[in-house]
C-alpha cells in the first residue's frame, strides 16, 4: 500500500543530526588531522603491503566467522537445552572481550607454550605458531564468530514463531523450511553480519599489534599508530586513514545493495512451540557437536585467564582499582551517547524511507570505516586551544568509543524499528500517536531486547577499548585496559593476570546487566 | 455526511474512482472482488493513502489535510489490531488518550466499556492470553471509547468462526446504534452485508458505485455484482474472483 506523503517530522531531523555528528566526526576530525598536518602524505611500499595485508586477512576472517556461525545459530535456536541462555550470554563474551585480555587466552591455549603446542609436542608433532597471518585471523574469528552467531540467532529469532506453525501445519520439513523461510532470513542478516566482521578485522589493531606486526602482518590501523606515535607523521597517517575509508564504504556500499527486505511482517508474540521439522537422531547429533566444539573454542581462553589470574585478584593496588572506575565511567557515559545516536539514527531512517533514509543507513555505518586513532587525534587537534589535552583524554575517549559502538548499535536496532513500523505503524498512527507518545507506549517497549543488547555491546566495548587512550592519557587518566597493558609492558605478570581478570568480570557485567534487563520479561 | 468528491486513487496499474456521499448514521457494507480496492478505499478515507484527485468531506470539511490520528473515525484492520506489549484495558484505553495519562474516571470509562463488550475481569490481560474473539472486543471496546462519528472496518472479523462473527457484528451494530456512528464496513461475505448493512456500495471494475439499499441490491444484482456472487440467472463477464 502506497504511503500518504509525511512530513519530514522530529524522527527525520534527528536521525539528520545525529548523522550530522556522525559525519563531522569521522571526517571533520580527519580533515583536522590534515590540516594540521598540511596534507597529503605519500605512502611507502611497505604502507601498500599494509593495505594487501588487511583486506586479505579481513576477508578470511570475515568468511570463516559468518560460514561457521550459520550451523551454530540454527543449532541454537531449534534446540531447547540447559545452560542454552548461558550459552547466549557466553556468545557475547569474546567479541566484549578487551582486546588484550582475549589475546592472553588465545596465547595460553594456542601460543608457543599454550595447551594446543603442548598437546601437540607429546604426539611429536612440530609446534605451530600463533604469530602472523593465521594468527591474525585466528583472534579475529575468535572474536568475530560469536558476533556472527548472535547476529544471525536475532534473525531466527525475528521470524515469527506463526511461520514456523504455519511452515509445520504445511508439512515442511527442513529443506522446505530453509528455502521459505530460512534462506530469505539469512540472505537479508548474512551480508550485514559478513560486511559488519569485515570492517571490524579491517580496522582492529590491537590484535595486529599483538599477535602481527612486521613487513608480512601489518594491518593499516596500525600502520596509523606507528605513524602516529613513532614517526608522528600526521600527513602519511591521513593518507591511510583514507585508503581505510575507500576499501570500507566500498564494502558497505556493495553489502548495502545485496540487502533486501525478507518481509516476514509482525506476529503476535505468542510463546508458541516452534516445530522445526528437525527432531530426527542425525541432525540432533550433529546440532549438539556443533555447540560443544563452539563452547569449547570459546572457553578454553576464557578459563586459561581466569586460572591466571584469580589468585591475584586480592593483590590488585590502588591504581588499578581508581583506572576501573574511571573505565566504568567512561563506558556508561559512551553507552549513553551511542544509544541515543542510535535510535535517533534508526527512527530517521525508518520514518524518512526511501533514498533519504539509505542515506543515514550509509552515515550510520561510516564509523566502522573510520580510524578511532584519527578521530581521536583530530579531537584533540581541535579541542587543544580550549583545554589541557590530559584532562581531554577521558572525554575524548568516550566520544570515540560512542562513534565506534555506533554501527553495531544501529544493526541491532534497526530490524526491530522496521518491525514496529511496518506491524503497527498504521495502528499507531489511527490512534494519533506521534512522537514522544509513540516512543514511550510503541516504541521503546517493542525495542527493548535489541536496545538491551546493543547497550550491552556499547558498554563492554568501551570499557575494553585500548585505542585513543594509549596515545595521550598520563598516568592519572589510565583506564584499566591502558593500566593493564602498562602492567604487562612493565613484566608485572602476576598483577597483569589479576587485573585482566578484573576487566573481563567489570566487561562481562555490563554486557549481562543491558542484555539481561532487555530480555527478561520482554514480551510479557 | 461523508462525501466523496470526485474522488480518484491511482497505484501503479490500480484505479479506482468514487462520488456520492454517505448519510450520517448509516450502517453501509463496501462489497466487491478481491483486488478491486475495497481496502485501499478505506486506507484513503483513513489517511493512509493520498488520493491522486477529489477530495474526502465529513460535514463539508475536507479531511485532507488531517493526519490519520485527527480525523474523526476510528478503524479496525484485518490484524494487527492490538499492542501486544500492552494489557487490554490498555489496549483499550488508547481510545481515550492516546499517551494512556488516563484519570481515575477515565480508567472507570475503560472498565465499563470492556465489561461493556463482555470482557469483565479480563482487563489486566495480555492479547496473546485472549482468543480471536476476545481480542476483537478489546478492539470494539476502544472504538467505543474513541466515540467518534465514523467507524471503518476493514474486514476485522475475517478469521471469526459464524456464530463468533455474526455475535460481532450484532455487537458492533449495537455500539453504532448507542452512539449513532456511520459505519462502513469492507466484506467479501454478501451475509456481513444482509446481517446489519442497511446500504451497500458495490466496488468492481474500479468504480465504487454510489450506495443501495442491501435488500434490494441483492435481489436485483446487477452484472458485476452476479459475476462475483456466482449467481445463475445474469450474465457473468467473468469468473468470480476469490482470493
Amino acid at each position: 500500500m502506497a504511503r500518504r506523503a509525511l512530513p519530514i517530522g522530529p524522527a527525520g531531523w534527528l536521525g539528520a543530526g545525529s548523522a550530522s555528528l556522525v559525519l563531522a566526526l569521522s571526517f571533520g576530525t580527519l580533515g583536522a588531522v590534515l590540516a594540521r598536518s598540511g596534507g597529503w602524505g605519500v605512502l611507502g611500499p611497505a604502507d601498500w603491503a599494509a593495505v594487501r595485508f588487511t583486506i586479505t586477512q579481513a576477508l578470511v576472517s570475515a568468511a570463516l566467522s559468518v560460514l561457521l556461525a550459520v550451523p551454530a545459530a540454527r543449532a541454537l535456536a531449534r534446540r531447547q537445552f540447559r545452560g542454552r541462555g548461558l550459552l547466549i550470554t557466553l556468545l557475547g563474551a569474546p567479541f566484549i572481550l578487551p582486546v588484550i585480555v582475549a589475546v592472553m587466552g588465545l596465547l595460553a591455549v594456542f601460543g608457543r607454550s599454550g595447551l594446543l603446542n603442548g598437546a601437540l609436542g607429546a604426539l611429536g608433532v612440530a609446534p605451530v605458531s600463533i604469530y602472523g597471518f593465521q594468527g591474525v585471523v585466528l583472534a579475529h574469528v575468535f572474536f568475530n564468530l560469536p558476533l556472527a552467531v548472535r547476529l544471525i540467532l536475532q534473525g531466527w529469532l525475528a521470524i515469527p514463531a506463526e511461520r514456523f506453525r504455519l511452515a509445520a501445519a504445511l508439512g515442511m520439513g527442513p529443506p522446505e523450511i530453509a528455502r521459505f523461510l530460512e534462506r530469505p532470513m539469512l540472505k537479508e542478516t548474512l551480508p550485514g553480519a559478513f560486511l559488519a566482521i569485515f570492517l571490524i578485522c579491517l580496522t582492529s589493531f590491537a590484535v595486529a599489534l599483538t599477535l602481527g606486526g612486521g613487513p608480512g602482518a601489518t594491518t593499516i590501523e596500525l600502520a596509523i599508530y606507528q605513524a602516529f606515535r613513532f614517526d608522528f607523521d600526521l600527513g602519511r597517517a591521513a593518507t591511510l586513514a583514507l585508503a581505510q575509508f575507500a576499501i570500507c564504504i566500498a564494502a558497505a556500499l556493495a553489502a548495502l545493495r545485496l540487502a533486501t527486505p525478507s518481509g516476514f511482517g509482525a506476529g503476535l508474540d505468542r510463546r508458541a512451540r516452534v516445530q522445526w521439522g528437525a527432531d530426527g537422531a542425525a541432525l540432533r547429533i550433529a546440532d549438539a557437536l556443533i555447540l560443544t566444539l563452539l563452547s569449547l573454542f570459546l572457553l578454553a581462553p576464557l578459563c586459561a585467564v581466569l586460572a591466571a589470574g584469580l589468585p591475584n585478584l586480592g593483590g590488585l593496588t590502588a591504581p588499578v582499582w581508581f583506572a576501573a572506575l574511571r573505565s566504568l565511567g567512561v563506558a556508561l557515559a559512551s553507552t549513553l551517547v551511542a544509544l541515543l545516536l542510535a535510535l535517533c539514527l534508526a527512527l530517521g531512517i525508518v520514518r524518512l524511507g526511501g533514498g533519504r533514509g539509505r542515506a543515514l543507513e550509509t552515515i550510520g555505518m561510516l564509523a566502522l570505516a573510520a580510524s578511532p586513532l584519527v578521530i581521536g587525534t583530530g579531537l584533540f587537534i581541535l579541542a587543544r586551544p580550549f583545554a589541557n589535552p590530559a584532562t581531554l583524554a577521558l572525554p575524548v575517549t568516550t566520544l570515540v568509543n560512542a562513534v565506534m559502538a555506533l554501527p553495531f548499535a544501529l544493526r541491532a536496532l534497526l530490524p526491530a524499528v522496521r518491525d514496529e513500523d511496518e506491524g503497527y505503524g498504521h495502528l499507531a498512527e489511527a490512534l494519533g500517536m506521534r512522537g514522544l507518545t509513540r516512543l514511550r507506549l510503541v516504541t521503546l517497549p517493542r525495542l527493548r531486547r535489541p536496545l538491551g543488547f546493543a547497550a550491552g555491546l556499547a558498554a563492554a566495548m568501551s570499557m575494553g577499548d585500548l585505542g585513543v587512550i594509549a596515545l595521550f592519557a598520563d598516568p592519572g587518566h589510565a583506564t584499566l585496559p591502558l593500566q593493564l597493558y602498562r602492567l604487562m609492558a612493565a613484566y608485572k605478570m602476576g598483577d597483569a593476570a589479576g587485573a585482566a581478570v578484573l576487566l573481563m568480570a567489570l566487561s562481562l557485567m555490563l554486557f549481562w546487566l543491558f542484555d539481561r534487563g532487555g530480555r527478561v520479561d520482554a514480551d510479557a | 455526511m461523508l462525501t466523496l468528491e470526485r474522488l480518484e486513487i491511482t497505484q501503479e496499474a490500480f484505479h479506482l474512482t468514487a462520488d456520492f456521499s454517505i448519510t450520517p448514521g448509516a450502517r453501509v457494507a463496501i462489497i466487491g472482488p478481491s483486488g478491486a480496492g475495497k481496502s485501499t478505499l478505506l486506507a484513503a478515507i483513513a489517511g493512509f493513502v493520498e488520493p491522486s484527485a477529489g477530495r474526502i468531506l465529513w460535514q463539508g470539511r475536507d479531511l485532507g489535510p488531517l493526519a490519520p490520528g485527527k480525523r474523526p473515525l476510528s478503524i479496525l484492520f484485518q490484524d494487527q489490531n492490538l499492542f501486544p506489549h500492552l494489557t487490554a484495558a490498555q489496549n483499550a484505553g488508547l481510545g481515550l488518550r492516546c499517551d494512556l495519562r488516563l484519570s481515575p474516571a477515565e480508567m472507570r470509562d475503560v472498565g465499563t466499556a470492556l465489561e461493556r463488550v463482555g470482557l469483565a475481569g479480563l482487563a489486566a490481560r495480555k492479547p496473546a492470553t485472549l482468543s480471536g474473539g476476545q481480542q476483537t472486543r478489546v478492539a470494539l471496546a476502544r472504538t467505543l471509547l474513541q466515540a467518534r462519528p465514523l467507524m471503518l472496518l476493514d474486514e476485522p472479523f475475517a478469521a471469526l468462526g459464524p456464530a463468533m462473527k455474526a455475535e460481532m457484528l450484532d455487537l458492533l451494530a449495537a455500539l453504532a446504534a448507542e452512539t449513532g456512528a456511520t459505519v462502513l464496513m469492507v466484506s467479501h461475505d454478501p451475509g456481513d452485508a444482509l446481517r446489519i448493512a442497511d446500504q451497500t456500495i458495490l466496488l468492481a471494475g474500479g468504480l465504487a458505485r454510489a450506495p443501495q439499499p442491501t435488500g434490494a441490491l441483492f435481489a436485483a444484482p446487477p452484472a458485476e455484482l452476479a459475476a462475483y456472487l456466482g449467481t445463475p440467472g445474469t450474465r457473468p463477464q467473468r469468473g468470480p474472483h476469490k482470493p
